[in-house]
């Protein structure tokens, strides 16, 4: 198994919006790479023709009646909110698609 | 903003180059709670009064499937000629956007619930072109964001901006077709008729009222051209969120005359997602793709898989009604009008309404008459969907009963129609309270023709003469003299006894 | 009642404690105070707890003496003290799950389970520590600081659920409810000489509990005795239709099981692969004695080989990371929790990750990372696709091996209680405490730690875990109520007396 480099480490601290700094990336890659070495074993069943299991009961079909139940009340979906500006919730500019 | 945007003519585009389409539309269900939330979707509620912990995505909360979302979802699938899988999941698709409260969008990936299927569309010349899908796949929609500080609520420039989850997590239904190839010029055509079947489609399946205007509907339209005679895909922009049938046209024409203009000065296609601008007709660039996005796609581990029992699917296939094109070919045979006239009717969003009227009780002629002129007109000029106007085919009817009867001649049944549609009642109502009914007492018109005789002599003489198509003249003068109010038939027969001329 | 020193309260069972209060021996506001003083006397040292809601815990014990005066009848555990793991949502109550980004949140609703302890009457007297996200088996991840072992408080008290077992081994708590997601129950239980059921994926239910990895958290009973368990068990479990992997079945009768301990005549299995290298002499010792005991109450011992248990760990720590790394992508800074950045200069995306950047722990971080690589398009196959073939491997194991036996039985942990900061910065070290106890979350199944008795070598306790099939958790309590009890009569004395006074 290819070990893990600090641009990977770099780049999946963008992907999971964690702003690392540089020593940090450091330490991370260290230990990213020791675990993967030690986890990339499951890789040895990879070929075998086995089911995957994603949920540990096998329960199909749950589903509930299409019924209205009460919401919150907006005081209540706001109340953790860090900023509010008419009853929504204000959040720093938002880049991304124009 | 203004980008000019090389083009070449659409002919010389087509001359060229073999466009292919792949569309993919998303419906936002009309069942009364959300996808995964008991939370109402009622429109026009005050902004986050219908969230919850779920809807909210807050630390410890989780989803449950709405039975009607699946059922729907089946219902499409079915309509759409697909096979349904006898057993799929839901998946998580991982990115950040701050409309979208968990962070991944719950959405099937995989394993769509329907797949495989087709929609025949007809084209304005009665041509039947077969569109075939990919998939039908459930997900949920995003919260709705207001921009503030910049020009016009546009996100550029913004200083921040205000998040409403109401709309978070209402299902909805993507449907993807297979790359469309052979359209050839047709391509916007077929692009627009499609868009328009499926919303006919999914109306008569009374899953989603699928308004476009209201964003219940929004079509991505993804194009690409390829050499004439050759058979490699090239590359494709996507145009996202269209949400008008004319709009998805226009995007399909100007998208095939850009991408020309970029591939005939030997440049290459940027994928790109791209905005389509309802005031220009045009498209201008939106994110460039750099990298494959990385959605992280695993099952969702929340949710258990969905197993349609084929008992299940079998009873919904059962129950579905009779699908657009089937019901548009019977009534056309029932009205006795052209393939064009349906197509006219179909464009016009009215077949719903004549058919009701018809069924209230008016003939067909009286039915097409009112809806496709004064009603259209209306519905036009106000920017409201025909089936929307606050009038009911029961009363059109109405109003198509009190002429044939002639207690209303077409002007006034006009005047009814607006009374009607500005509130002022029902037809009956309005004829009372405008004092609208017929002149009908021969005294009063036999005085009004013959003072309309004694005034027109030259037209009297024009008459006698034999020359009965100048009568009209004189219909005209007692129209006006009784304001609208006469039987012009009646008024014309009375004219013609006075002057002894057969009619 | 002339002997009702504080003393004599707190170290009373929950069962006993909600006898005394139904007979009028005790009042539930007497309890309540009582182990509010102990918190106020000994918690400074311990740090169970994040957060004590002593007026919320009276008004609750006022209200259930009412009932009683009223003649209304009582439930089998009302009146009683608990010690709730900050890691399900109590409307009112802050919820931070260990972690600085939810500093400050009061979450505006109950979890399924707390309501479930509310309606039984059960005095909820705060929220206990535990490792960020339930990310740890020392509770030395909280962001809060960590909790010391009530056996010696220089020493982890096993976690994630290090507070709620702490709170329970220093008599601050008869009840304490933990989750468990690789052991987060019965590690904490057994490096504390606690009991603690992680019962059958499905059985407790996940609405209000914040989530790490769905599809192996499970919330549980922590306790100081097989029966008081038992009687946690039933009164949070059962079908819950906000939860979508709820089980929608009757709960296995724990209670019953509990009062009527016996393995005679039952099949119980020792898998191989559960001993050798990293085990602690102390540890395998007692654990071959708890063996040999079974035997002497006469059931079969039956060796079973259970080869995939050797890819569990590897597969946990691609799952469960993979799982959080999605899970915990919420906490973005814009509805609720920690916002960091937001000055006008920084965008909504700089801000989520100055956020997360600053609220997230270590060990948050890793497996977020870790997660996203595991997940990513290119690993996905090797990586979590693997795990999950592995997943059902180890289910086949279980499957095959409850052909032939009735439990499983293992030592809970490698080693006891390790010293805070010996593995802090060396996660695999840390990741192995859980080598005995992951198998069963990966599979969904039953299992119980208890304890039989301490090391030699270090005095610490040590933990026999057993393990049932799904939905028969019933058994944990038949095995561990008659291994209880056997060895209470061996040492004169529960375990748990032997641990200091503070
Ligand atoms: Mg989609
Ligand atoms: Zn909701």
């Amino acid at each position: 198994m290819p070990g893990i480099t600090r641009e990977e480490v770099a780049h999946l601290a963008r992907l999971a919006r964690l702003e690392l700094r540089d020593e940090e990336l450091d330490h991370f890659a260290g230990q990213l790479d020791d675990i993967i070495g030690a986890v990339a074993r499951v890789s040895e069943v990879a070929d075998q023709d086995v089911p995957p299991t994603s949920h540990p009961l096998p329960l199909t079909n749950v589903m509930r009646a299409d019924e209205v139940r009460p919401s919150l009340t907006p005081e209540q979906a706001l109340s953790g909110a860090p900023a509010q500006e008419q009853q929504r919730f204000k959040v720093p500019q938002i880049l991304g698609e124009d | 903003m203004t980008v000019t945007t090389d083009l070449v003519s659409y002919e010389d585009a087509l001359a060229s180059y073999d466009p292919v389409m792949g569309l993919e539309v998303h419906v936002e269900l009309g069942t009364k709670t959300k996808m995964f939330c008991g939370c109402s979707t009622a429109l026009g509620a005050e902004p986050n009064t219908q969230t919850c912990p779920t809807c909210l995505g807050m630390p410890g909360s989780l989803p449950v499937m709405n039975r009607t979302g699946v059922e729907s979802a089946i219902k499409i699938g079915l309509a759409l000629n697909c096979e349904i899988a006898e057993w799929c999941r839901f998946a998580r698709k991982n990115y950040f956007y701050p409309d979208m409260p968990k962070n991944f969008q719950t959405s099937q990936y995989d394993e769509p619930i329907a797949f495989n299927g087709y929609l025949d569309v007809q084209l304005e010349d009665g041509e039947v072109f077969r569109v075939e899908i990919e998939r039908a796949h459930m997900e949920e929609d995003t919260g709705k964001s207001t921009h503030v500080g910049g020009a016009t609520g546009r996100i550029h420039g913004a200083s921040h901006s205000l998040l409403d989850y109401n709309r978070a997590g209402i299902p909805l239904i993507e449907i993807v077709t297979k790359p469309i190839v052979g359209a050839g010029e047709r391509a916007p055509e077929v692009a627009k008729a499609y868009v328009a079947e499926l919303r006919e489609l999914i109306k008569a399946l009374g899953v989603s009222e699928a308004r476009m205007e209201m964003g219940q509907m929004r079509c991505d339209v993804n194009l690409s051209l390829r050499p004439n005679g050759t058979e490699k895909f090239g590359t494709r922009s996507e145009t996202k969120n269209v949400n008008s049938l004319r709009s998805v046209e226009r995007a399909a024409r100007f998208e095939i005359q850009r991408h020309a203009a970029v591939l005939s000065s030997g440049e290459t296609i940027v994928q790109e997602t791209r905005h389509f601008h309802e005031d220009t007709g045009s498209t201008t660039s939106g994110r460039v793709k750099e990298e494959a996005e990385d959605y992280r796609y695993f099952p969702e581990p929340d949710l258990v898989p969905v197993a349609p029992a084929r008992e299940w699917v079998e009873e919904l296939r059962a129950g579905l009604p009779e699908l657009p094109r089937v019901r548009r070919n019977r009534l056309r045979e029932e009205w006795g009008i052209s393939a064009h006239d349906m197509q006219s009717i179909l464009n016009a969003g009215a077949i719903g309404a004549i058919a009701a009227t018809i069924d209230a009780g008016a003939d067909s002629t009286a039915a097409r008459k009112w809806w496709m002129g004064e009603l259209a007109r209306h519905a036009n000029e106000s920017g409201r969907a025909i089936d929307e106007l606050p009038i009911t085919p029961e009363q059109v009817a109405r109003v198509a009963a009190l002429v044939s009867a002639g207690d209303l001649n077409d002007k006034l049944a006009r005047q009814v129609i607006v009374g009607v549609l500005a509130g002022e009642g029902t037809p009956d109502e309005v004829v009372e309270k405008r004092g609208l009914k017929v002149v009908s007492d021969e005294g009063a018109l036999t005085t009004a023709v013959e003072e309309a005789i004694a005034g027109n002599p030259a037209i009297a003489d024009k008459i006698r003469g034999g020359k009965v198509a100048a009568a009209g003249a004189l219909v005209g003068a007692v129209m006006k003299a009784t304001r609208g109010q006469a039987d012009a038939a009646r008024v014309k027969e009375l004219i013609l006894e006075k002057l002894g001329v057969e009619g | 009642m002339t002997d009702n020193s504080n003393v004599n309260i707190i170290r009373l069972t929950a069962a006993e404690i909600a006898q005394k209060i139904a007979a009028g021996e005790l009042t539930a506001v007497e309890v309540t105070e009582a182990h509010l003083a102990r918190i106020g006397a000994v918690d400074e040292k311990v740090h169970a707890f994040l957060h004590v809601d002593r007026e919320g815990a009276l008004a609750q014990a006022r209200a259930v003496d009412e009932k009683r005066a009223k003649g209304e009848k009582l439930g089998p555990l009302a009146g009683v003290p608990l010690a709730l793991k900050d890691i399900f949502t109590t409307e009112g109550i802050p919820t931070t799950v260990g972690s600085k980004i939810l500093e400050g949140w009061i979450p505006p609703y109950d979890a399924t389970l707390t309501k479930k302890l509310k309606a039984a009457d059960v005095v909820i007297l705060g929220k206990t520590n535990m490792d960020e996200f339930a990310m740890g088996s020392s509770t030395e991840n909280s962001a809060y600081g960590p909790t010391g072992n009530p056996w010696d408080l220089t020493r982890i008290p096993g976690g994630s659920g290090g507070g709620s077992s702490a709170a329970l081994a220093s008599f601050q708590a008869p009840l304490a409810i933990g989750t468990d997601t690789g052991g987060s129950i019965r590690q904490p239980a057994a490096v504390t000489g606690t009991v603690g059921v992680k019962p059958t994926y499905g059985g407790v239910s996940r609405f209000g509990m914040v989530a790490f990895s769905s599809s192996l958290d499970q919330g549980g009973p922590c306790a100081r005795t097989v029966l008081d368990a038992a009687l946690l068990h039933e009164t949070i479990a059962g079908h819950d239709p906000l939860d979508s992997t709820s089980i929608d079945a009757p709960v296995p009768p724990v209670v019953d099981a509990a009062r009527n301990g016996s393995v005679a005549g039952m099949r119980v299995g020792v898998v191989k692969q559960f001993r050798g290298e990293g085990y602690q002499a102390g540890v395998v010792q007692r654990f071959d004695e708890a063996v040999a005991l079974l035997k002497e109450l006469g059931a079969e011992i039956v060796e079973l080989d259970c080869p995939s248990f050797d890819l569990a760990l590897s597969a946990y720590y691609l799952i469960a990371p993979s799982e959080c790394s999605s899970n915990l992508a919420r906490f973005d800074a814009m509805r609720y929790g920690l916002r960091v950045g937001d000055d006008g200069t920084h965008s909504a995306e700089d801000v989520t990750a100055l956020t997360r950047a600053e609220g997230f722990g270590d060990e948050v971080k890793r497996r977020i990372m870790l997660g996203t690589y595991a997940l990513s398009s290119g690993y996905y196959d090797a990586y979590y696709g693997s795990a999950q073939k592995v997943r059902t491997l180890i289910t086949k194991d279980f499957e095959k091996s409850f052909e032939k036996v009735d439990v499983i039985v293992s030592p809970t942990t490698p080693t006891t209680a390790f010293p805070i900061g010996e593995r802090a910065d060396d996660p695999m070290a840390m990741y192995l405490a859980d080598l005995c106890t992951i198998p069963t979350n990966l599979a969904g199944n039953a299992a119980m730690s208890l304890p039989c008795g301490l090391a030699p070598e270090d005095n610490l306790p040590v933990g026999l875990q057993i393990i049932a099939p799904a939905m028969k958790d019933d058994r944990l309590y038949k095995v561990g109520a008659a291994v209880e009890a056997a060895f209470v009569e061996k040492w004169g004395h529960p375990l748990i007396e032997e641990a200091p006074s503070l």
